[in-house]
């Protein structure tokens, strides 16, 4: 007998279904192997993984919590990936967005503004601020045609160091990594802030920014599905030269949609400082963009799946974040990504069994 | 004819062939039988099944029910590699060459015994040993790149042979040659068939057919309609058994009337996607009502002419009006908008969207507009009516409008492009090959839809390598020759020979020069 790898010409539409299913599942395992070495019980730890993610109302919040960032982030990706832009610096883009909130907070608008226009300024900067950072290796692939993968991902580096001058240096508040606190009126609502007419609210930490982050991936849902400018994201993703022919200017889209995905990898940021940190300070992300990335794939682009998918990969982080040691949620996601594309990879094959002797088997 | 043979003469043959599609049974219990040193047409309109069956011989698709034997031996094909190992090559419609590597490594690549260091010298002999033996003229050390189609083509079936196969199909190989490029691919089959190889063939030129061909097998919709010797068909009773109904070869047409100047091309320079000039000072204007042919060996510039019409390539110098509006190196909106229709020659590369459906294919150049759309949002409820009457209008044979354009059959999909392009009552088309693929019953309707649209008074500007087809269209026939037009000529079939000999380059025309 023989083992054959073979071709698939067809790849069914459960079919990449069913891998991520397989593939999430096969990392769980994988990640249970690792955590049994670490010389914990990898049921024990699972179980209290999930129940601390997704059983009380506070560790929901959490979730919630830890989960908009990635929202916002996830779907920024999501526009770029469409086009087949491949923008994985949204980490980048993201800490700009949030400087651009902080400057905003901190240092453009008076502290007595009122809260809507303060968070409504800070939004457009968020945006401005990550759109602007998205721009650059937009431009570079339009007008150039430089590879965005690096680009993106280099701009990232150059991001953390701009913010890490800022913070140590003209923003510090008394030399620390880290700004003065925003002023009340640069927060976003929190559940808790609402505790006294309802006191079931109180100590959930759950803010707007999650809201925010919903209305954005209705709002793409229905652009990709009945917008002009949809129609030529898709169009230019599946063929470029027939975008060409239909009369769409592909530059002046690569750019767009460079900085549509920047700006809400930016509102992630201004979304985490505006109603987390509430001040701009050393890695308060821990890679949501990167894991963004992870999150748009899983959800197979599609703006309200990664809603959900956002949302469980909040448990992970908050389940991984009770359980020691600490590296087990990015060592999960990392098996989880390693999976997924290896999954995806071999849908496209099947394999079969044949005699040695004879390729053509009678 | 199956029975008659017996089982040792047969090379194939296929029994109770059956493959679904969603939503379209493409093979519906096909028997199909293959002599040894034959040549053996398959024909049939567009979507008939030929390239299915095709594929399923080729392992590419399994089918649902049937069984295959080769030399009267049962075989299970899983794979093109099981199918080139049983000895069976198919040359498909797309090539599969890389482009950056020279013929023999193209040749050699994916064979197993080949070593990791290759003696280049020796493999070079012995690929143009066999590129000798079978009259293909081509240098194993040209890199593919360097290559015409025709000669990647020939690269292709060299490939085949020198994985030793004995039966070669090729999917519609003439619809991308020249008429001398086929007359050597023939030349070609002769000797494979001579050497005891067998060849099935693919096409809608029912002249070819009946010329290369020993049988001819007619499928239709799915189902072997007929199954003759090609020496006693004619022509028009294969139309007949293909369509089901007589169809004209030249249609017939009233004297052109011809308006003011549409198109006008003033001294256009222009280079090809090597670097090197493809139009040199060209002009030519076309006026409405008229059809303008152009006649020219492939290469000598007439795509990249087509291309630069419609915003698709810079000129590096020159002008082109539209109605008397400049669209030099303007955007593809400005001439779309200006009425233009563009039937490109390169219908998966750049003429659709493979991955979308056939819907978003239709819309591509109307969508902007209303009533698809208004200001920023798309009328779903009136693009799906929209595309709905284009196809049932076009006659294009799709399970669904959602259907994705790539699962459509060659013919159908050109027939979707016609569809976009046509029906906005364009002021001028321009049409590359508007009936590539095409079966004979669709093939006239483009040429009916054609001859409507010049009585309506649209400018066209038809690019051809089917002299019959340019003569039979064509009010004006230009020729050109390495980017310039050398002559022009009456669409005369007197006027043939000095046709050729303008598209050769050796003549000077006797009747009027190039407009300008
Ligand atoms: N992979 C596929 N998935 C779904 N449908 C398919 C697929 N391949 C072919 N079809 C459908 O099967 C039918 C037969 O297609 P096929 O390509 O065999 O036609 P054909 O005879 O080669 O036509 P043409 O002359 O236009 O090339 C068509 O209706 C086509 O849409
Ligand atoms: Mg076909």
């Amino acid at each position: 007998m023989q083992l054959k790898v073979e071709r698939r010409l067809e790849v069914p539409g459960w079919m990449s279904l069913l891998a991520i299913i397989v593939a999430v599942i096969a990392a769980l395992f994988i990640g249970g192997i690792l955590l049994a070495y670490g010389g914990l019980n990898p049921v024990v730890a699972y179980k209290q993984m999930f129940k601390i993610a997704f059983t009380d109302k506070y560790s929901l919040s959490d979730t919630l919590v830890k989960a908009t960032p990635l929202l916002l982030a996830s779907l920024g990706v999501t526009v770029a990936f469409r086009m087949k832009l491949w923008n994985i610096g949204a980490e980048g883009q993201l800490l700009i967005g949030a400087w651009g909130a902080t400057l905003v907070a901190l240092f453009l608008l008076p502290k007595d503004t009122s809260r809507p226009v303060m968070l409504l300024v800070m939004v457009i900067a968020g945006f401005i601020g990550g759109g602007l950072w998205g721009l650059i290796p937009g431009v570079l692939k339009a007008y150039l045609n430089v590879n965005e993968i690096i680009t993106s991902l280099m701009l990232t580096y150059v991001a953390v160091f701009f913010n890490n001058y800022f913070i140590y240096g003209p923003w510090s508040a008394g030399g620390f990594g880290l700004t003065a606190q925003f002023p009340k009126s640069a927060w976003f609502p929190r559940l808790l802030d609402y505790a006294d007419p309802y006191p079931y609210f109180r100590g959930m930490t759950a803010h707007t920014g999650f809201l925010l982050g919903v209305l954005v991936a209705f709002i793409l849902y229905a652009l990709f599905k009945r917008s002009q400018w949809g129609y030529k994201t898709k169009l230019i993703g599946d063929n470029p030269n027939a975008a060409r022919f239909a009369g769409i200017n592909i530059r002046r889209q690569i750019m767009l949609a460079f900085l549509i995905s920047g700006g809400l990898a930016g509102l992630a940021g201004m979304s985490e400082v505006a109603g987390v940190v509430h001040r701009l300070q050393e890695s308060f992300s821990p890679g949501y963009g990167f894991t963004a990335i992870i999150v748009a794939w899983l959800a197979n682009l599609n703006p309200l799946l990664v809603i959900i998918v956002a949302y469980l990969f909040g448990g992970l982080l908050v389940g991984g974040d009770a359980i020691q040691p600490a590296g087990i949620p990015l060592m999960i996601q990392g098996i989880i990504m390693f999976c997924v594309i290896s999954a995806s990879l071999l849908t496209r094959y099947r394999v079969r069994f044949v005699r040695k002797d004879k390729v053509i088997s009678t | 004819m199956t029975q008659s043979k017996t089982n040792e003469t047969l090379a194939l043959d296929m029994r109770g062939i059956v493959k679904e599609f969603p939503g379209v049974l493409a093979n519906d219990d096909v028997d199909f039988t293959l002599c040894q040193g034959e040549i053996h047409a398959l024909l049939g309109e567009n979507g008939a099944g030929k390239s299915t069956l095709m594929n399923v011989l080729s392992g590419l698709y399994r089918p649902e029910a049937g069984e295959i034997y080769l030399y009267g031996e049962k075989v299970e094909l899983h794979s093109p590699r099981d199918a080139i190992d049983a000895g069976i090559g198919m040359v498909h419609q797309h090539f599969m060459l890389v482009p950056t590597l020279s013929v023999a490594e193209n040749v050699v690549l994916g064979d197993p015994s080949v070593s990791y260091i290759i003696n280049y010298e020796e493999l070079d002999k012995q690929i143009g040993d066999i590129a000798e033996q079978f009259g293909l003229d081509i240098d194993p050390k040209a890199k593919i790149w360097q290559l015409s189609v025709g000669e990647q083509q020939r690269v292709e079936i060299l490939k085949m042979l020198y994985q030793g196969a004995k039966i070669l199909i090729l999917d519609e190989p003439t619809a991308v040659l020249t008429p001398q490029e086929v007359t050597e691919l023939f030349k070609t089959l002769r000797e494979m068939t001579a050497s005891g190889r067998s060849v099935i063939f693919i096409s809608h030129k029912l002249d070819e057919v009946l010329e290369i061909s020993d049988r001819v097998t007619v499928l239709r919709r799915g189902k072997v309609s007929a199954e003759v010797v090609s020496a006693e068909t004619t022509k028009a009773g294969l139309a007949k058994t293909m369509v089901g109904r007589e169809v004209i070869f030249r249609i017939e047409k009233k004297q052109s009337e011809p308006g003011g100047v549409v198109l006008e091309i003033d001294k256009v320079n222009a280079l090809n996607d090597r670097g090197l000039p493809a139009l040199r000072n060209l002009s030519l204007s076309i006026r409405s009502g008229e059809v303008v042919g152009i006649a020219g060996v492939a290469g000598n510039g007439q795509t990249e002419l087509a291309a630069v019409i419609n915003g698709m390539r810079e000129v590096e110098s020159g002008r082109i009006l539209l109605n008397g509006v400049d669209i030099t190196n303007k955007p593809a909106t400005i001439s779309i908008d200006a009425g233009m229709a563009y039937i490109p020659a390169d219908r998966t590369g750049v003429g659709s969207a493979p991955s979308l459906s056939v819907e978003d294919n239709v819309i591509m150049k109307a969508y902007r507009k209303p009533p698809l759309s208004h200001g920023w949002s798309l009328d779903l409820k009136e693009i799906a009516r929209y595309a709905t009457d284009l196809v049932k209008r076009f006659n294009v044979k799709t399970p669904s409008i959602k259907t994705q354009s790539r699962l459509l059959s060659g013919g159908n999909l050109q027939k979707m492009i016609l569809a976009r392009e046509l029906s906005r009552e364009p002021v001028a088309i321009t049409a590359v090959y508007p009936s590539r693929g095409l079966d004979a019953g669709a093939t006239e309707d483009v040429h009916e839809r054609l001859i409507e649209e010049r009585d309506r008074g649209a400018a066209i500007f038809l690019v051809s390598e089917d002299l019959d087809e340019l003569l039979s269209l064509s009010d004006r026939i230009a020729v050109i020759y390495e980017g310039q037009i050398v002559g022009e000529v009456p669409p005369d079939d007197d006027r043939i020979e000095e046709i050729g000999l303008l598209m050769a380059g050796t003549a000077v025309a006797s009747s009027s020069p190039a407009a300008g």
